[in-house]
């Protein structure tokens, strides 16, 4: 017989496992993984539809952490393992948990072909620009100069943009925020998951034992509001503690430059209004850099087009009007058959 | 009045066609001369004729070679006959050759007095140089072991098409036609299969259709009323006793993705096939993506580690993940198949298995990858391995893939190679409900549930799909605890965990057929184990050797991992073992290691199939000693 247990309101600690949380005492990821199962409150969600994949790292831990259905793979394949999740069955919510390494280093193929296919998934990348799991080696965010076990004189690598990346492998969808943004994550991440196709979301997370205080030249309470610009669809790029700096177009040249509200002339209006559809703009925010420029902080782009499911099922549909009813003795019959009698 | 009584005459008997049991030809030309497709239909008529055949496309890896060189000659051979043909043929007794190239490659797999038919018009001094011949071999006497027959197939190919007015290269197109018509007339062969199929293929083209269906009956009709040089009038091979029913010709790649499908609907599940292009598996993936009426969702991923980890999605979704490749793509693959075994989660892995190391020789083929099949993964990582014999064996391994990955929740290898993939043979189709059906339960139940809890019986754990109120759980490839599933370093553990995966894939020894002797009996004085596509020239060799009184018997193994639990009393009772294999004794390792057997290695790794009269050259050879 079956029961029947009324529905009630899921809270934040439905979404918690039994299991004891291993990550170093200070991680950002514990603040990325309490945002997460409010915002699972929040978007209603159910624990049986909602699928958390990884790979390899610190973040890859997560999906242990909620008590949804959860597949820990291997180093940087969780995008595939995730696409053939939505390819089995599209309705499943499915967010892949990854990390800089995961995602740019060694899963960089799987990153750039998921966004490119725009498989209706959520791609969490925890950026802390280093190898935490494996005690510290420099990652391909790190920044060039990055002294770490592996790289003694310090790093003589440039460091991959992960928004730039995603936007130039075609992702629809691009976010960034921070493990410390407690209101802002889960905004992000509601954005994330109403989002028809891939969404990219880079998460600037502290790696407290290898890596402290990495972000701190934007992230610090102290920095912040000059140092990170909180992108609002339709609102002047306007940043700064007194509200007064704000970008625009450089004259004459194809960037963009900060200015200061009511210095050498400027207004208000000469400030440039945030289309989150404007995928050239997009590419432009997501390589602000400190000390000169804001890091942009909020949804760099989204501009939604259909998923890869979709397209898989109108092929689907299509192909199922044709349909035998599966008939498997038709199948072996097709093209030329012929009858030997006794 | 007189009774006139009018006798039909036969025509003299120099003019007979002249009666064959069976027949080997070969057809060779540049890659782009459409050799497969003259071989391809040739075969669609000697199917239709009553024939019993078997095929053996031989082609170069590079898709337009430079025209006239001897690498870039693409071969088609066909063996077929009024008896039962198990081989696609040692010594050819025709070989075609469109030009110089074509006739250097295949001369050596001729018959002393063997026929060749060659286009003369294309014995230039260029191409001649391109192939290396210093001396025309048509005028300098080198071919008077063989009968040779000298048309200028391109002169006669350009007047028979004149009419449509196509360019001169369009034109010459149509010479695989003029060479196809002459070889039915040889033969005996009806031509409608082949018009028929131009009249579809070029329905958008009526004037193309049109050229080459000219070009067919004009090489047609000069067999017919010409005199061929060499005294040749022809042949007919009669029809050979096949048993009753529905036949098709299929290809390896065609029963296998059929297989597949099959598998799926008698697993109740509905299949994910992910793939990347890779030669010579590529068909396969072909093959499936028309299959969508069928409910088959093909997915062409950006590498092999993808699609292997898609399908291990797709499978844990609760589909029936399937991925496809050869040797090298396998390896790329070797981690997530890991991941597969850990998870125990159900994976078809098919192998079309070709000429290595590294990138090898990916149209020839072999049968290198037995070792990296059973063993290649890192740690203690057991699964089902099973291989295919012959094209139509396809289906049925596929099925039994299937059937073992669900049941057992864990990765299966189909072994299948290059050779078999596109040779083809008759088949005489199943009635698919003969089959039995193995309808997967997926769990559903809440009550006592724990992810890696086990079925007493098979050992496999419950397959709960995401989706599946109440199920929630998480998996990965970290140990887990034997009870709960949970992350575990636990020592003893990990000992407990790693011997139930063993016994899990030992135990499924009770769930195949014991192995059987497919020719003679099932004790003697040498036993010659095969397994894939050998079987053909071994069964051959084996029942050559027992017509002369020799005791000798063939096993042919289906079951590579684990092995029938008999298999090895079975080899006790004899003598000899001797292992036909194209790598350098990959089975008989596993044989000799598994049952302390004497086994010794027939190798050959020349890219080629074994010869009948090679296996039993060494058979012989031992039962002499």
């Amino acid at each position: 017989m079956n029961v029947v247990t009324p529905l009630k309101k899921l809270t934040p600690a439905d979404f918690a496992t039994d299991q004891e949380v291993r990550w170093c005492p200070g991680c950002g990821d514990y603040a990325i993984l309490k945002a997460m199962q409010r915002t699972l409150v929040d978007i209603g969600a159910t624990k049986e539809n909602t699928v958390f994949i990884s790979g390899i790292g610190c973040a890859a831990r997560f999906p242990y952490y909620m008590a949804t259905y959860g597949f820990h793979t291997i180093h940087g394949r969780a995008p595939s393992v995730g696409t053939g999740i939505k390819l089995a069955n599209p309705d499943l919510d499915v967010w892949v948990i990854t990390g800089d390494g995961d995602a740019l280093s060694i899963g960089g193929n799987h990153l750039l072909h998921v966004l490119r296919r725009n498989v209706n998934l959520q791609v969490l990348l925890f950026n802390n620009e280093i190898y935490g799991l494996t005690k510290g080696q420099y990652s391909p965010t790190s920044r060039a100069g990055t002294r770490s076990p592996s790289t003694p004189l310090g790093s003589i690598e440039n460091p991959v943009s992960a928004a730039a990346l995603a936007l130039g492998a075609g992702a629809r969808f691009v976010a960034r925020s921070v493990d410390t943004m407690q209101k802002h994550l889960p905004v992000i991440f509601k954005r994330a998951h109403d989002h028809n196709g891939t969404s990219f979301v880079e998460i600037f997370q502290n790696c407290i034992v290898y890596n402290d205080e990495v972000f701190a030249e934007f992230t610090a309470k102290n920095v912040a509001d000059d140092a990170e610009i909180i992108l609002e669809h339709g609102q002047p790029l306007i940043f700064g503690k007194q509200k007064n700096r704000g970008l625009r177009v450089r004259s004459g040249f194809i960037e963009l430059e900060a200015v200061t509200i009511g210095e050498d002339g400027m207004t208000e209006e000469d400030i440039l209004i945030h289309d989150e559809t404007n995928r050239a703009l997009a590419g432009m925010l997501a390589l602000l850099e400190p000390p000169s420029m804001p890091v942009a902080i909020g949804v760099l782009y989204c501009d939604p087009g259909s998923s890869y499911e979709d397209g898989v099922k109108d092929h689907m549909d299509e192909a199922l009007k044709h349909s035998s009813g599966h008939d498997i003795n038709a199948l072996l019959r097709r093209g030329h058959t012929w009858t030997i009698t006794g | 009045m007189p009774r006139v009584t009018t006798l039909k005459e036969d025509p003299p008997e120099s003019l007979q066609r002249q009666e064959l049991g069976s027949a080997v030809v070969r057809f060779a030309g540049d890659s782009g001369d459409g050799m497969q497709f003259i071989g391809s239909q040739f075969t669609q008529s000697t199917a239709l004729c009553g024939n019993d055949l078997a095929t053996f496309p031989d082609f170069p890896a590079e898709i337009r070679a430079p025209a006239g060189t001897t690498f870039g000659v693409s071969a088609f051979q066909i063996n077929f006959g009024a008896t039962v043909i198990k081989t696609s043929g040692d010594d050819c007794d025709m070989v075609v050759a469109m030009n110089p190239a074509a006739l250097k490659v295949v001369l050596p797999e001729l018959k002393l007095a063997g026929l060749i038919l060659v286009d003369s018009g294309t014995f230039t001094e260029r191409n001649l140089h391109k192939a290396h011949y210093d001396t025309n071999p048509l005028e300098d006497g080198s071919l008077t072991p063989y009968r040779l027959i000298e048309l200028d197939i391109s002169a006669m190919t350009l007047e028979a098409v004149k009419e449509f007015g196509l360019g001169k290269k369009e034109a010459l197109r149509c010479k695989n036609m003029w060479t196809l018509g002459l070889v039915y007339w040889m033969y005996d062969r009806d031509r409608q299969v082949t018009i028929d199929w131009l009249n579809v293929k070029f329905t958008n083209l009526p004037d193309l259709a049109a050229a080459n269906i000219a070009a067919l009956n004009a090489g047609h009709a000069f067999g017919e009323t010409a005199e061929i040089p060499d005294g040749v009038h022809g042949f007919s091979i009669g029809k050979a006793d096949i048993a009753p029913g529905e036949y098709r010709t299929v290809t390896g790649a065609e029963a296998l993705s059929w297989g597949l499908v099959a598998g799926a609907k008698l697993a109740g599940l509905k299949m994910t096939f992910c793939s990347y292009p890779i030669t010579p598996a590529s068909s396969l993936l072909h093959t499936l993506c028309n299959l969508m009426d069928y409910d088959v969702v093909t997915f062409q991923a950006e590498d092999e580690i993808a699609a292997v980890c898609t399908a291990i999605g797709a499978s844990y979704a609760g589909s029936l993940g399937i991925t496809s490749s050869s040797g090298p793509g396998i390896a790329l693959k070797a981690e997530a198949i890991g991941l597969a075994i850990s998870a125990e989660l159900p994976l078809i892995v098919v192998n079309s298995q070709r000429a290595g190391p590294s990138t090898g020789m990916p149209t020839k083929t072999e049968q290198s990858d037995l070792h990296q099949a059973v063993f290649g993964r890192n740690a203690d990582s057991p699964l089902v391995v099973v291989a295919s014999r012959s094209p139509s064996d396809c289906f049925d391994v596929a099925i039994e893939a299937v059937r073992l990955s669900v049941k057992y929740m864990t990765p299966a290898i189909l072994l299948t190679d290059g050779y078999i993939g596109n040779a083809a043979e008759p088949w005489l189709i199943p009635d698919f409900e003969s089959f039995e059906s193995f309808p997967v339960e997926f769990r559903t139940d809440p009550e006592g549930y724990q992810p890696f809890l086990r079925d007493e019986k098979t050992l496999a754990r419950p397959w709960a799909t995401p989706g599946t109120p109440g199920l929630e759980h998480r998996i990965g490839g970290l140990e887990k605890d034997f009870d709960t599933g949970h992350i575990s370093y636990d020592s003893a553990n990990h000992q407990r965990m790693t011997e139930i995966r063993v016994a899990k894939i030992n135990g499924i020894a009770d769930d195949i057929p014991l192995q059987t002797v497919e020719e003679g009996d099932d004790k003697g004085e040498m036993a010659v184990v095969g397994w894939g596509s050998t079987f053909g020239p071994i069964n051959r060799a084996v029942s050559a050797l027992r017509d002369e009184g020799g005791k000798v018997s063939h096993i042919h193994i289906r079951h590579i991992w684990p092995l029938p639990k008999n298999l090895g009393d079975l080899l006790e009772g004899f003598d000899q073992v001797l292992v036909p294999e194209l790598n350098k004794g990959q089975l008989s390792t596993v044989l000799r290691s598994q049952y302390l057997t004497d086994a010794q290695t027939l190798s050959k790794v020349s890219g080629q199939p074994f010869k009948i009269s090679e296996i039993e050259a060494a058979i012989r050879d031992r039962l002499e000693k």
